[in-house]
């Protein structure tokens, strides 16, 4: 123990005068120069010399307790019951592209429900040969596609239609998580059904209290829809809709429905809650836009940012981010220091795959001047991702959705980050 | 056959496969019963396809309204707190603060009948009847000034009651209105004059801040010490449930915390409503702290029923059995009250959530 206290005390002592010695040499082409030898080098640590956890430890393992601060987070004042609410994904602590269920953002309208295996029903009903109920073996039994794709709620980015109003990526672009599922595609359980000429509708709805509810056009619903189990390896967990979900690549998140338990087949679309009163586009002249699907190309920053501002000083700074279309894949991103001033590319780092999260990264020898940091999505349709100012000169400031302008960030010289509009 | 080959690629997996593919499909499922069907699908639709026979008027609504509705969404439809309004709003829908509610946004009645009938109240879903739905309905376009107070809505005339924003509403445009500006070769190098900075969210201040002011979940710094900087996760594992009992009374300790902790788990179907806890407040219902062993209706600055009010008066005390009657049947117990939750149907559940309401909620 008294040695433990030692070694700390050595540490910390290091510590400080690597940081202070760090401070008043950044910027020097050369790497700084160690004021002595370091003890965690020099010294036998503890965890180098006896145990670690042994196997079992923890049968389905957390992260290290060091990374707590990586958790989904809530704004409280947005809504007025946690059960029908949102929370936010920590983009800012996160890389790659793959988010982990665990810290995916989640959005239920009457809670997250627990529904077994055995539970579980599937109706196909409506406009078709033979209605049919599935239980989850005979789902299990259907050939299974692959798909990665991110999930977008249609209102991410929405409380920034007025202006900037929250610190943080993880709050202004955190509705978004993207995975790998496993599943079938529902193109093969509407055949099994047999749809019938005048069904061009499906209704696809969940087995939670909200049975929130969509409408989709049978082109969509016979394209790349997965009816899906999996997520990145594992089973679905609670809070994305365990047993089986819904994933409509490219859409907006509330189209994905959880816990999904009955598609319906319908020559119209139903006009549901959600897709009338909610999820649909106010503009400034007061008429709104319906049936707006798609999530347009956006991009955003994720570090620097105002949850993960710059603590090593000048010289070389990774700037790293996150692209996505819903039209496609991502054909390239533009980074700017300058706020829109001057653009360079940045690069896209890993595969980038058509409607899923995309990572790029730039790579700069901050000189430690502050910085108006923006990035700006470009699909492979040609879709260059607009200012919120060019969105708001159509739509107005009553949208709500689909907010895909692009993300402001002015890094001072201290390194700490703000979220800001610029003009 | 050719569902297989459009579904695997591998001509290898065709072959394995394709044995078990019929003409008929893969023959897994099996047929939905009439029954099923009709519990499950209750889909409405603007043409009135999906409509129930059955009839409702408003004044009968009103009624309805005010037990399950009005707790939230206030005696006139006018919303309380955050909790939407259904009704005004008329005229609204270009000023800076839209109000959108079925008379000033929705396009269609069916889809409040629709919404209703599957989806409120919220925490009782699928518990309104096709002619309350009816009821409640015609009160929400009389409560927009839509129809008069002696209109009656049934399933022959919803068709014709055509909502004042029927025609708001357009097909996404984007491809036409926004695609064809936002698809330029992008300008890289001195696109425009430098800028300034016109607007900063700190200025607002509504983050969500760390105990340190800085925005929720800032990474701490790298190289600080990670003692100084985690939390030991065996302190904050042992720190909270101490936190939770120090005030508790010695009834509370009584409990099996086990009791408890699944008490805690029912009372997420309360929490939409009920605050408890350190620093809890009224909200849509009154706050838990200090119920258990008190006079019914007694939380301060909460604006109770007549009902719950009078039930207080004539002496009635939550107790393990009183509360427990309560829970079990709400409406039943307490006649006109305005909670509106149908109750807890399992005698388990009723004594977990006592549990954790007496231990969380101890002063």
């Amino acid at each position: 123990m008294s040695d433990d206290t030692q070694k700390g005390t050595t540490r910390r002592g290091f510590l400080g005068t690597a940081a202070a010695a760090g401070g008043a040499v950044v910027g020097a082409a050369t790497a700084a120069r160690a004021s002595g030898p370091d003890p965690l080098i020099t010294e036998v640590q503890d965890w180098a010399s006896s145990f670690g956890d042994p196997v079992d430890a923890t049968p389905y393992g957390m992260p290290i307790r060091f990374e707590s601060h990586v958790v989904r987070r809530n704004v409280e004042w947005l809504t007025e019951s946690p059960v029908s609410s949102i929370n936010f994904t920590p983009i800012h602590a996160l890389e790659g592209t793959i988010t982990p269920q665990g810290c995916a953002f989640e959005r239920h309208h009457s809670g997250a429900i627990e529904l077994t295996k055995a539970d579980y029903r599937l109706m196909i009903n409506g406009l078709v040969d033979k209605p049919l109920v599935f239980t989850y073996e005979d789902l299990m039994r259907f050939p299974r596609a692959s798909t990665t794709a991110f999930c977008e709620c249609a209102a991410n980015g929405g409380m920034e239609w007025g202006g900037a109003q929250l610190e943080g990526c993880q709050f202004t672009q955190g509705m978004i998580h993207n995975m790998e599922y496993i599943g079938v595609p529902l193109r093969l359980l509407l055949e099994e059904a047999g749809v019938q000429p005048e069904g061009t509708w499906i209704y696809v709805e969940g087995a939670d209290a909200s049975s929130n509810g969509r409408s989709i056009p049978m082109e969509k619903a016979m394209d790349d829809v997965l009816v899906a189990f999996y997520a990145n390896g594992e089973a679905l967990r609670k809070e994305h809709g365990y047993p089986v979900r819904l994933v409509v690549p490219g859409w907006e998140g509330n189209m994905w429905v959880k816990w999904l338990r009955r598609v319906g087949v319908y020559h119209a679309a139903v006009e549901s809650r959600e897709e009338t009163s909610k999820y649909t586009d106010l503009m400034a002249d007061g008429t709104a836009r319906k049936w707006t699907w798609v999530m347009d190309a956006k991009s955003v920053i994720t570090s620097p940012s105002p949850q993960a501002p710059i603590r090593h000083g000048k010289g070389p700074l990774v700037i790293t981010g996150l692209a996505w279309s819903g039209q496609g894949k991502i054909a390239r991103v533009d980074v700017s220091l300058d706020g829109g001033v001057n653009w360079q590319e940045a690069r896209l780092t890993g595969d980038v795959k058509s409607k899923a999260l995309t990572r790029f990264h730039l790579d700069i020898d901050w000189d430690g001047s502050e910085m108006i940091l923006q990035s700006r999505a470009i699909d492979e349709t040609g879709y260059v991702q607009p200012t919120k100012d060019e969105l708001r000169e159509i739509r107005g400031l009553n949208n709500v959705y689909h907010n895909n302008g692009i993300q402001t960030w002015w890094v001072r010289e201290d390194g700490e980050v703000e979220n800001v509009e610029v003009g | 056959m050719s569902k297989l080959a459009n579904v695997l690629t591998g001509a290898a997996l065709l072959a394995v496969t394709a044995g078990a593919a019929q003409a008929e499909g893969f023959g897994l499922g099996r047929e939905a019963l009439p029954e099923e069907i009709a519990a499950w699908d209750v889909a409405v639709l603007p043409d009135g396809t999906g409509l129930p026979e059955g009839s409702g008027d408003v004044w009968t609504g009103e009624e309805v309204f005010a037990d399950a509705c009005a707790a939230c969404h206030g005696d006139f439809a006018e919303g309380i707190d955050s909790w939407p309004p259904l009704a005004g709003g008329l005229g609204s829908l270009q000023d800076r603060r839209p109000v959108k509610t079925v008379g000033s946004y929705w396009p269609y009645a069916s889809t409040v009948w629709d919404y209703i009938h599957r989806s409120m109240p919220f925490g009782a879903a699928q518990t309104i009847s096709a002619d309350d739905t009816y009821a409640m309905v015609a009160y929400i376009l009389y409560s927009n000034g839509l129809v008069e107070d002696d209109f009656v809505l049934s399933h022959e005339n919803f068709t014709e009651v055509v909502l004042p924003n029927a025609e708001g509403f357009i097909v996404d445009d984007r491809a036409e209105t926004e695609y064809p500006r936002f698809s330029a070769e992008p300008c890289m190098s001195e696109c425009r004059d430098p800028v300034e900075i016109t607007k900063r969210a700190v200025d607002l201040g509504v983050t969500p801040e760390d105990a340190d002011g800085k925005p929720a979940g800032t990474l701490p710094p790298i190289m600080a010490s990670a003692e100084a900087s985690a939390p030991e996760a065996t302190e904050t594992a042992e720190a909270e449930p101490a936190a939770a009992e120090e005030p508790a009374t010695e009834m509370a300790a009584a409990y099996d915390p086990e009791l408890v902790s699944k008490g805690e788990r029912v009372f997420n179907k309360c929490k939409a409503c009920h605050k408890i806890g350190e620093g809890a407040r009224n909200g849509t219902g009154p706050h838990l702290n200090g119920v258990i062993g008190h006079q019914a209706g007694a939380i301060e600055g909460f604006r109770y029923s007549k009902a719950m009010l009078e039930a207080g008066e004539e002496g009635l005390v939550w107790t393990d059995e009183t509360l427990g009657a309560y829970l079990a049947d709400p409406r039943g117990y307490i006649p006109r009250n305005k909670m509106s939750f149908a109750g807890l149907r399992k005698q388990e559940e009723i004594d977990a959530v006592i549990a954790y309401i007496a231990t969380a909620g101890a002063m």
